[in-house]
């Protein structure tokens, strides 16, 4: 049933299919970032409570699922690379890392950008904010982790039980605003159910989550392609590949982000 | 469109300052994570060519010095004749 996955283990590979994928989710990122941001920064109606401060949103929220979501992704590859001892799954967990992290600190600092106005101070030591935080330095450990060891098999599984251990704080980040009293306000979108939101703002949202998820997808697959090239360095096929430059570079980035 | 006016839009209805600094900082941070990103792949694919060069360099002494040592017997050996020549050349004119 899963045999159809089995020519993807193979580095050369995925190499060439990520190539393949890249310039589809840069562009696709371009026009729906593009779009979804002026959307909501002018388009879209400011909110009866928050006022116009309310477009924060659109950056805020995107960036804290994807903080989440893409460390719950590089918890499943360090799993996989545990387990069945994938390397591929080790240079993909490796590739996420810093996006995860960027995509924590972005919601971090919007959050409090958003907080100021709103709660009258940038910071408070609360559950959601501080499990963020958390999230934020068990990215910074997974990165140090997959940096400080020559041997990537040696940094990949140390790497991958930072991760695994530390994916408890997931659910604690999901449910806190349920578990604790918290200044954090509840869930807006992620609601089973209708979301809480008038469609003139979920569109804008969407189209800005799309555009983001695009956007994480174009960076993951360059940075994957690094790992896997790094990593395979003595292959041959890497060596013949380095013959023909032309074909290293599936896509430029103009006009992205 | 909510806004009358650019000065309206940048104003952001007094929350001018945290709207700009959240979209601010988040292109940023993005900016920052595609460009070195794209950097690294580059430095990667460098270095490996680096090495790829390196190795062809060092290949290419090893096969100059290997034929030099044959040339260098096959000189030395030359030089010995010439020697003997010499001598022998020496032995008749005395």
């Amino acid at each position: 049933m899963w045999k159809w996955l089995h020519p993807y283990a193979n580095p050369e590979v995925s190499f060439h299919f990520t190539g393949k994928l890249m310039p589809w989710f840069s562009v696709l990122a371009a026009i729906f970032l593009s779009v979804g941001l002026v959307w909501a920064l002018v388009f879209a109606p400011a909110d009866y409570q928050q006022g116009e401060s309310f477009r924060i949103f659109y950056i805020h929220v995107p960036a804290a699922m994807f903080s989440m979501s893409i460390y719950f992704a590089m918890a499943i590859a360090a799993f996989c690379s545990l387990v069945w001892q994938l390397k591929l799954s080790d240079a993909a967990a490796s590739a996420m890392a810093p996006v995860g992290a960027t995509f924590t600190a972005i919601a971090l600092i919007t959050g409090a950008a958003w907080g100021k106005p709103m709660w009258g101070t940038w910071w408070i030591w609360d559950a959601r904010l501080t499990s963020e935080l958390i999230l934020l330095f068990l990215y910074l450990g997974v990165m140090a982790l997959h940096n400080a060891f020559e041997d990537k098999n040696v940094a990949g599984k140390a790497a991958g039980i930072l991760t695994l251990v530390g994916s408890i704080n997931l659910p604690i980040i999901k449910y806190s605003v349920e578990w604790w009293n918290t200044l954090h306000q509840g869930a807006t979108v992620s609601k089973l159910g209708k979301p809480s939101m008038t469609a003139e703002m979920f569109w804008p949202f969407l189209i800005c989550f799309l555009g983001f998820a695009f956007l994480i997808s174009t960076i993951i697959c360059i940075r994957f392609r690094t790992e896997l090239l790094s990593r395979n360095s003595m292959r041959p096929w890497v060596k013949k590949l380095l013959l023909s430059p032309e074909k290293l570079v599936p896509s430029s980035l103009s006009g992205d982000k | 469109m909510q806004f009358d006016s650019i000065s309206d839009f940048l104003e952001m209805g007094g929350y001018g300052f945290y709207v700009w600094l959240s979209y601010g900082v988040s292109a940023l941070l993005l900016i920052i994570l595609v460009i070195a990103s794209n950097n690294q792949h580059k430095v990667v694919i460098e270095r490996i060519l680096a090495r790829q060069k390196r190795e062809k360099r060092l290949r290419l002494a090893a096969e100059q010095q290997n034929q030099q040592q044959v040339q260098n017997t096959s000189s030395v050996n030359q030089s010995e004749d010439e020697i003997k020549n010499i001598n022998d050349s020496n032995e008749v004119s005395s």
